[in-house]
């Protein structure tokens, strides 16, 4: 069983003989951590132009967290977010112009405009939900792993949250239940250091989350999480832990958000412009570039492409977005009841 | 359908059934709660299937189905119920037990939140095919007339604040043969269904239920009795208040109907319109207290689409507007009866005392 000390001393030894994912996953990590950032940029500009898109809790500066878990789960895993999920969703594979259109609040979207932001779901690509019940989307993840289980498939899930959430009783309620049913979960908290306005010290117990791993038996482990490599490589031990039947891990990623805690919050009300320099310092999309190009992994042009590729993504995304139609009034009413099987209807 | 062999079962024994035979047919199917079995991890010791349920409906299906599919749960309700959910999203049909109703408040936000509204804010891309049981009800009305109950956190009927819940089928059985057809098509329904048993149904109610698996539609009520002077309207156990007192009516020449509202949500409208159009006169008896109560519901329905049809005015007969007391006699005062169904229709022939 992978021991706390092992994943450490994996993380001490990073810069030096640290392992590298293959070529092929590097490239689609980079295509993926720039494609958030794209993402959540233009959706600003958006925002601050005067689009009405609704609540949003932008992603910018976490986006290793999602990258670094996703690129450790295969297709058929499952994943399950928060309230600030743009990112989860675009790791795990959700197409960004249907959540552009479900952001807008078009047919389009991949909630066909009944979910919005805090809700964008695609279950084909094992997404299961931005959930801003906070807590509620780590409950969903245990159950897919008991689904994974009971059905004996090898899917695992990963359930990322926040650190505000290790404060509510459905964590530790859903950790307990994976460790003691030992199910294939994988739980991501992702420390931002802020629950909203409220900072991590104030409201947690412990000075490192990772130690609340104790409590369930499991491994915990805390990582740099604005290092996608890092995070990618506690992902594959959890994985490969739960893949094996041997249950549960705990990782802690430390990471920062970059802008408020939704669209409408300013961040200077509760820390110092300073303390946000010092986190743009470790901006995890160009400790990536900078990594891969000084190990001679990936060339600049591939990377260049791979951006203005994505520009050009999220470009088709606004286009699509806005190009969309609005929902017919009797969408409404559809969709309340889940129908009854065919032949049970009377 | 045919029906080959008709036993008696009590209440339990036909949820028992209900769920053993369903889940031999469909191997996704996943049975969790507290103590649903009991004796977790003990097989090893000789100790198997300890509890079964506060109504016994889940006794001995460890036996048959093993730990891996009959989930004892640690006490979680907010965690057991979310991972109810979760499965229920990624290829399980979980059914989920819910102790009694009145944990609700441990885990109501993964009911109301979380199952209810999946399917509806996630554009109808997913089903839930989740079932939650769990047990309502006071056990007043058994003649004890010292001691008490199980008080006020272990004997409500909180089930309008599941009906309110739009995304929600909420059902209340009142025999052991619904109980048995309503819980396979809860089970079936590849949504969220809330499935509330009554405590004293469960412990006492017995009937004629057939051996076979069969389905009663959900969102249908049924008249149980023809009658054409009055409209008693019952749920769950209320049903069988509803019948005692026609029973006592008839032998003053009122003919009373009596209809079983079976689901709460959605509701059968018609039934009960076309009931009351009949007689031209309705009496709602609900456990539940009166405030937003389905009682009220099904009152304000019904004088909304059918003013025209009524001889007189809607009366509702509810638990007080009080916590569920201890005491046995308290107790059997909170809880409607017969006598107090029969002073309502008395009062709406302008009769009695």
């Amino acid at each position: 069983m992978p021991s706390k000390t092992t994943l450490s001393s994996a993380n001490a030894a990073a810069g030096l003989s640290r392992s590298f994912p293959p070529r092929e996953k590097l490239l689609w990590m980079y295509e993926r951590l720039t494609l958030i950032r794209e993402f959540e940029e233009r959706l600003k500009w958006l925002v601050e132009t005067g689009v009405p898109v609704g609540a949003v809790h932008y992603y910018t500066g976490q986006e290793a967290c999602a990258v670094g878990v996703c690129a450790a789960l295969e297709p058929a895993d499952w994943i399950a977010s928060t309230h600030r999920g743009h990112g989860h969703c675009i790791a795990k594979g959700v197409e960004v112009h249907r959540m552009m259109a479900e952001i807008y609040g078009k047919t389009t979207g991949s909630n066909r405009a009944k979910g919005g932001s805090m809700h964008v779901t695609d279950v084909r690509v094992g997404m299961l939900g931005v959930n801003p019940i906070v807590g509620m989307g780590v409950t969903h993840a245990v159950g897919a792993a008991l689904s994974a289980k009971v059905r004996k498939t090898s899917q695992v899930a990963a359930a990322f949250f926040g650190e505000g959430a290790t404060s509510i009783g459905a964590v530790h309620e859903a950790m307990n239940l994976a460790a003691v049913w030992k199910l294939p979960v994988v739980f991501i908290c992702e420390n931002n250091g802020y629950a909203q306005a409220t900072p991590v010290e104030y409201a947690v117990s412990v000075t490192k989350i990772s130690d609340r791993a104790a409590a369930y038996s499991m491994p915990g482990v805390t990582v740099d999480g604005q290092d996608a490599i890092a995070v990618w490589e506690a992902a594959v031990t959890a994985v490969e832990r739960a893949r094996r039947g041997e249950g549960p891990s705990l990782i802690e990623c430390m990471t920062y958000r970059y802008y408020g805690h939704h669209q409408g919050d300013d961040p200077h009300r509760y820390r110092t412009r300073e303390e946000e320099e010092a986190a743009r310092e470790r901006d995890c999309v160009r400790r990536f570039r900078e990594q891969v190009l000084a190990q001679d992994l990936l060339r600049a042009e591939e990377l260049d492409a791979i951006e203005s590729a994505n520009r050009k993504k999220i470009d088709e995304a606004v286009s699509f977005a806005e190009a969309s139609p609005l929902p017919k009034p009797a969408d409404l009413l559809t969709d309340v009841y889940v129908p009854a099987p065919q032949g049970e209807r009377e | 359908m045919t029906v080959t062999a008709v036993r008696e079962l009590s209440f339990g024994q036909a949820i028992n059934e209900a769920i053993r035979l369903e889940m031999r047919r469909d191997p996704t199917i996943v049975v969790m709660g507290e103590d649903i079995a009991g004796a977790g991890g003990r097989a090893h010791l000789g100790f198997v299937d300890a509890w079964g349920g506060p109504l016994r409906a889940t006794r001995g299906l460890v036996s048959e189905f093993g730990p891996d599919r009959i989930l004892d749960t640690p006490i979680a309700e907010m965690g057991f119920l979310g991972a109810g959910v979760g499965a229920a999203m990624s290829g399980l049909r979980p059914i989920v037990e819910l102790m009694f109703v009145d944990l609700i408040g441990c885990c109501y936000d993964q009911i109301m939140n979380q199952a209810a509204k999946m399917h509806y804010m996630m554009g109808g891309q997913l089903d839930l095919p989740l079932v939650i049981r769990t047990a309502y009800g006071t056990r007043g009305g058994e003649n004890r007339t010292y001691g008490g109950g199980a008080g006020a956190q272990h004997s409500q009927t909180l089930y309008a604040v599941l009906a309110h819940i739009p995304g929600l089928k909420v059902v209340v059985p009142s025999t052991a043969y619904n109980a048995k057809g309503l819980t396979i098509s809860a089970i079936r329904d590849n949504g969220p269904v809330v499935i509330l048993e009554h405590k004293f149904l469960g412990l006492s109610a017995k009937g004629a239920v057939p051996e076979e698996a069969y389905t009663l539609p959900i969102g249908r009520a049924e008249i149980v009795r023809r009658g054409h002077d009055v409209t008693l309207c019952g749920i769950g156990r209320m049903t069988h208040i509803c019948t005692e007192a026609a029973n006592a009516l008839l032998s003053e020449g009122i003919d009373a109907e009596v209809v079983d509202v079976l689901t709460l949500s959605p509701l059968d409208e018609d039934t009960i319109l076309e009931s009351v159009s009949r007689t031209r006169r309705l009496v709602v008896v609900d456990e539940d207290t009166p405030v937003c109560s389905v009682a009220r519901d099904i009152a304000a329905r019904v004088a909304d689409k059918g003013f025209d049809n009524l001889d007189a005015p809607i009366k509702t007969i509810t638990a007080p507007d009080t916590p569920v007391p201890f005491s046995a006699v308290l107790e059997a005062l909170y809880t409607p009866g017969p006598a107090q169904v029969v002073s309502a229709v008395h009062e709406l022939f302008g009769t009695g005392a």
